[in-house]
């Protein structure tokens, strides 16, 4: 299999909008290119997907200062759930969360936005991941 | 000036990367084979993206021409 043609493995774990965005921007460029897109829910991403606070502010990442933060803010891209579903609608991406995570923190799929696929143990993604590279974010 | 017939005109002029790329794919899959379409836009990734995008998906990239602060890319559906 060509590199082009490859499957991106993502392993999403911070929960901030900057990152969330450049994951999901990341997601529809591999997508449009016709590569199938894995993505792992860990920690504070899968947070960021519950169903009630998905849209809602998730601020930024630490290294954000307060010079950059109203620039990112004020950038008028679509909102990175949205950029996911585009990717998932022109592509192949799948969106599974941890089941250690979802343990941690007392959620059931039904708590996710239908944006998540499933629910799957780190065994799972890496079978999926089994080709290509795994980023983590 | 182009003389191509253009079947749909896709104004993405102001939306942020990757929007205008999405506009055309989405105008792509919903058009007939033969058909033209050209997208408008102001985003640099276009530039890159567009051509990269139409390349992959075997389409033809028929035209690319620069305006001031934005940029014309006229596709055709190939397949």
């Amino acid at each position: 299999m060509d590199e082009t043609e490859k499957p991106l493995s993502m392993v999403l774990f911070s929960g901030t909008d900057d990152k969330l965005n450049a994951a999901a921007v990341l997601t529809v460029g591999a997508a449009v290119m016709g590569r199938r897109v894995n993505i792992f829910l860990q920690y504070y991403a899968l947070d960021a997907f519950r169903a009630c606070r998905i849209t809602k502010d998730h601020n930024l990442a630490p290294e954000a200062t307060p010079d950059q933060a109203p620039a990112i803010r004020a950038h008028p891209g679509n909102h990175w759930s949205e950029l996911l579903r585009q990717a998932k609608d022109v592509g192949e991406v799948d969106i599974q969360a941890c089941a250690l995570s979802m343990d941690m923190f007392h959620l059931t799929k039904e708590d996710l936005d239908p944006i998540v696929d499933g629910v799957e143990g780190v065994a799972a993604f890496m079978t999926s991941a089994a080709e290509g590279q795994v980023v983590f974010i | 000036m182009s003389t191509m017939q253009i079947d749909k005109t896709i104004d993405a002029r102001g939306m942020a990367c990757p929007g205008p790329l999405m506009n055309l794919i989405g105008a792509i899959r919903q058009g007939q084979v033969g058909q033209v379409f050209e997208v408008l836009s102001s985003d640099e990734g276009s530039k890159t993206d567009i051509p990269a995008w139409v390349a992959k998906a075997r389409h033809e990239l028929v035209e690319v021409r620069f305006d001031a602060g934005y940029a014309h890319f006229v596709v055709r559906k190939a397949r």
